[in-house]
């Protein structure tokens, strides 16, 4: 390609409450552009992972260049960065932020503004982006587009008199947003014949080209031979391809410049050394200063993770490797616990990051996983002045050593409609929420403010949000800092043996509750064994709840006759495997599913 | 019985009505397939036969299903055609399974003279209300009717099939039952434990239910049951399987001492020369003469190993030490002696000395506790 006409780059990206049709409108868009025909596409061409395309999300953000030819009768490039939309994923929607200029607000034309949908427009506003609103969905029977564009107006302060009415389901209104990317969001600034300045927005790992950049450049240019420098780490190298993105593929080009988005490769082998948010410029001839970078990523939740067969160590180091790699965002150190063996602490976004961490595990590295209940950063003040960040409960110091403990807290929105404001709060009530306000977007839904502590809401909030409401609740939150809290490590002891993986830390007014239900699960987890197994749960040494697995009394087929032979050793064979994959405590086989029954403790019983 | 005895199978796959409980091979069917069905086993026994030469056959055995909505001529041509393509032993013990209300006494007088000596008579329980939930197609008065046309038939071998541990079973009716059955005195009675297997209409109808029994209460029944049968002066030797001195059944004793037998009929599973294998489980496959062996499995040292084990250990005289060091030129010790030690330990087997040899059985808790004994039999 000869000299790119800079005012004709279109930078954008699409963001949404999740549910609101992101993906299905960047699918017709790169349709409607002629990428590829519609025999090609796939649903969601821009979900790579079957996970994303299986649960509808999308999980990386992912980017795709386009052209189109628009009314005025010129040829426009257009880069579609595609965001994800859950809030564990906010991380990312930043970065893809910082490499655009203008962003696509898609809001549902039945369910209106929601709290992600507010979320992600105080985010765009704050990276300065132009943001135009689109209505979605507008052939449900459901839709009120009018109401929603007033609610636009009024709640979020967008003009949306004219913003585009679409379904993208069936391709209506596609032209028009088209138009309005190229009408609305404007041509990148920026001097490419300064001085390299290149924002990395990601990074993954190719086996054949070792580290493939993503990048948005600010000024300047980047072409093969380039020799490039990571302003952050100091890393060097010379550039071997550059190139843009279609739909699933690399496309490599010439030179890029100013004002694009595209990718590098420069036979770098180690991903630490490409840190998202860093500036890449021109060893030869390097600009002044790096560009603003994006703040660091906070592992939110945290949980230990470890092979259901201990000889498969080493696999899932591997693949905890190589999948960060392609998330920077995932942390990992290995750790050994005294039930389950050797494994790794790991660090996530959220919940919904660890779910999708311990699929991807499960099913592209074919691991057989067992998990750890899920925590948050406590802060532990020791008596000495030391202070200790704690992600894994067994290490909490003895209650002497302690001086006070810390938890993080969340600013919560959660957005309702007026009537199940009661349960909803009765709900954050429970989890110890801090009310602060109500604000009434229209007569009919609200957006309610609490304070919620983080290690609250990532078990099963989203869940007892979504029952109380009967769907109709969205939830966001950003932590808000850490409170000093009354905290206690509740343990539980099976056939008077500690099990170091099942402790955790709670508040000490749940810590009766908690240790009896998780008694209850568990009594119903661990099989009879020749003896009687008691559950205990304990506080400090104080027993606060027991169970008791009741001792087997029967293990017998009536019938073995020869039809029945085959079968009966298929069955021994079963309880053999079975066997050899529990995990040895004392003299008590514990299965499992045992571990990780205590994560779905029904809060509503 | 020699050394190289074997057993033939033959699998009768009709029933008037499925009990709620089973999960067999069985179904209703019309006359002519049933004919349809004994021609294409005659053929499958004709076809087999070359297998058997040299090896008298000790044991045959008619199960299903219903055998006895089979008329006599039908079961005499089946035997007809087996002792022309196979050698009988001179005692060759011949069961055929009976229901309540299918017999009558010319069929019954067919079927003795056409060499039937052995009768197993599924009755489960005497209680009306339990009858009813398994879904028995007979009253406890029409097993008595069934009961003394067999004995008036000359047959001097029955069994009874009784269940236990049924939702709900109370001692009271248990014993009840088992009482009653005393009193006719059949030669043999086997108990089995109900077992809810998965898409029965009885486990679509109990799985859930707070009536089924626990463990204890199912094993509580059992002990007293047993005890009951032995004072009766019925003494069990298998799990199930209780028998008056001198009958207990040759063709199950068999199974757990892993002799051969060949099967016919659909789904019948066979035991031959080390292999183990199954005929087609689709009626309309065998009617078509598919007698293509399925579910084909060789069996190592190690699988034979294992199978004495787990087969000699439900019956209550054991497994004879000496006996596996001859078959498998092992050392018995050296092989299992730490299992044995461990279930010794935990009392769950012990070790006894018979006619000079050394066997090794089940405890009381042991054969609750079987699938676990037998679990630590399993090698790597």
């Amino acid at each position: 390609m000869s000299e790119v006409d800079q005012s004709r780059i279109r930078n954008f990206c699409i963001v949404a409450h999740i549910d609101h049709g992101k993906s299905t409108l960047a699918d017709r868009i790169i349709e409607k552009t002629g990428l590829l025909t519609s025999r090609e596409m796939q649903a969601q061409v821009l979900d790579n992972m079957d996970l994303e395309r299986e649960r509808g999300i999308t999980i990386k953000a992912q980017t795709v260049r386009i052209i189109y030819t628009a009314k005025d009768g010129k040829e426009y490039i257009l880069n579609l960065i595609d965001t994800p939309g859950h809030v564990d994923f906010n991380y990312e929607v930043s970065r893809s932020l910082a490499a655009c200029e203008g962003a696509i607000l898609v809001v549902d034309a039945s369910q209106g503004i929601e709290a992600q949908t507010l979320a992600n427009v105080y985010m765009a506003l704050e990276h300065d982006l132009e943001v135009f609103p689109v209505i979605n969905k507008i052939d449900l029977p459901s839709a009120h587009p009018d109401e929603v564009k007033e609610e636009i107006e009024d709640v979020i302060g967008l003009e949306a008199q004219d913003a585009p009415l679409v379904s993208a389901k069936n391709g209506i209104g596609i032209e028009e947003v088209l138009e309005a990317i190229v009408e609305k969001v404007p041509a990148p600034a920026g001097d490419p014949d300064g001085a390299l300045q290149a924002l990395i927005f990601d990074s993954i790992y190719d086996s054949y080209k070792g580290v493939i950049v993503f990048c948005r450049l600010k000024n300047g240019r980047i072409k093969k031979g380039t020799r490039v420098r990571m302003m952050a780490t100091g890393a060097e190298a010379e550039v071997v391809e550059v190139g843009y993105f279609a739909p699933g593929q690399f496309i490599p080009c010439e030179e890029l410049t100013a004002g694009l988005v595209g990718y590098f490769t420069a036979s770098i082998k180690n991903v630490k050394d490409t840190r998202v948010g860093d500036t890449v410029t021109d060893a030869e001839r390097p600009c002044a200063e790096p560009l603003p970078g994006y703040k660091k990523v906070q592992s939110m939740v945290y949980c230990g993770i470890y092979p259901a067969d201990a000889a498969h160590y080493s696999d899932l180091r591997d693949a905890l490797e190589k999948l960060q790699l392609n998330d920077a965002s995932l942390k990992y150190e290995p750790e050994t616990s005294i039930a389950l063996g050797f494994g790794f602490r790991c660090g996530f976004l959220g919940l919904l990051h660890l779910d999708v961490i311990q699929e991807r595990l499960e099913r592209e590295y074919d691991l057989d996983l067992v998990t750890t209940a899920p925590g948050v950063i406590y802060k532990v003040f020791k008596t000495n002045g030391e202070c200790i960040e704690l992600t894994n409960p067994s290490n909490l110091p003895d209650p002497s050593e302690i001086e006070h403990m810390e938890e993080p807290i969340v600013n919560a929105e959660i957005m309702v409609s007026t009537e199940f404001i009661g349960p909803i709060m009765q709900l954050c009530q429970e989890r110890r929420g801090r009310y602060l306000s109500t604000e009434y977007i229209e007569t009919t839904r609200a957006l309610l403010k609490y304070e919620l502590p983080l290690n609250e809401i990532i078990y099963d909030f989203f869940d007892a949000l979504k029952s109380r409401s009967r769907g109709y609740a969205s939830f966001d939150y950003e932590l808000k800092g850490y409170e000093p809290s009354k905290l206690v490590k509740l343990d539980i002891l099976i056939n008077h043996e500690q099990v170091d993986a099942l402790s955790f830390i709670v508040h000490a007014d749940g810590a009766y509750d908690r240790g009896r239900k998780m008694c209850e699960k568990l009594v119903n987890e661990i099989p009879r064994h020749l003896f009687e197994i008691p559950i205990q749960a304990s506080v400090g040494g104080k027993i606060i709840a027991r169970t008791t697995v009741r001792a087997m009394r029967k293990d017998v087929l009536a019938k073995c006759y020869g039809g029945d032979i085959s079968r009966k050793k298929k069955l021994l064979e079963k309880q053999k495997e079975g066997k050899k994959r529990m995990r040895q405590v004392g003299s008590v086989e514990i299965p499992q599913s045992a571990f990780m029954s205590v994560l779905k403790l029904d809060n509503d019983d | 019985m020699t050394d190289t005895d074997i057993m033939l199978y033959i699998h009768i796959p009709f029933c008037v009505r499925k009990c709620s409980y089973c999960d067999f091979l069985s179904q209703p069917a019309g006359k002519d397939i049933q004919e349809n069905y004994v021609d294409v086993l005659c053929r499958q026994m004709e076809e087999t036969k070359d297998k058997a030469v040299g090896l008298p056959v000790s044991s045959i055995f008619f199960g299903g299903g219903t055998p006895s909505l089979l008329t006599g001529m039908q079961i005499g041509k089946i035997l007809e055609v087996i002792r022309a393509n196979y050698t009988l032993t001179e005692d060759c013990e011949i069961s055929m399974e009976m229901n309540p209300g299918t017999v009558n006494p010319a069929d019954l007088e067919l079927y003795k003279k056409a060499g039937i000596n052995r009768v197993s008579l599924g009755l489960q329980s005497m209680q009306p209300e339990e009858l009813k939930m398994l879904g028995r197609i007979h009253t406890a008065q029409k097993f008595l009717e069934s009961y003394e046309m067999v004995k008036k038939a000359g047959f001097t071998n029955v069994n009874v099939d009784l269940m236990m541990g049924l939702p709900g079973q109370s001692w009271e009716a248990l014993g009840d039952t088992i009482e009653k059955i005393v009193a006719i005195a059949p030669e043999h009675i086997s108990l089995y434990s109900l077992i809810l297997e998965e898409g029965t209409k009885l486990y679509k109808e109990y799985a859930d239910s707070d009536t089924l029994l626990t463990e204890e209460e199912d094993r509580a029944l059992y002990h007293k049951a047993c005890e009951l049968l032995q004072k009766a002066g019925y003494e069990q030797y298998e799990i199930s399987n209780f028998a008056r001195p001198g009958f207990s059944c040759r063709h199950n004793e068999g199974y757990w001492r892993r002799r051969p037998y060949l099967s016919f009929g659909i789904g019948a599973a066979s035991f031959f020369e080390e292999q183990r294998w199954n005929n087609t489980s689709v009626l309309k496959d065998y009617l078509r003469g598919d007698f293509t062996p399925q579910d084909h499995e060789a069996l190592t040292e190690q699988d034979a190993m294992e199978e004495f084990m787990f087969l000699g250990l439900r019956t209550l005289k054991g497994i004879c030490e000496d006996e596996f060091t001859r078959c498998f030129e092992e050392d018995f010790r050296e092989v299992y002696g730490e299992a044995v030690d461990r279930l010794l330990a935990e009392g769950l087997v012990q070790e006894r000395e018979r006619s000079g040899s050394c066997w090794l059985s089940c405890t009381k808790e042991g054969l609750d506790l079987n699938n676990y004994v037998c679990g630590a039999f399993l090698l790597d």
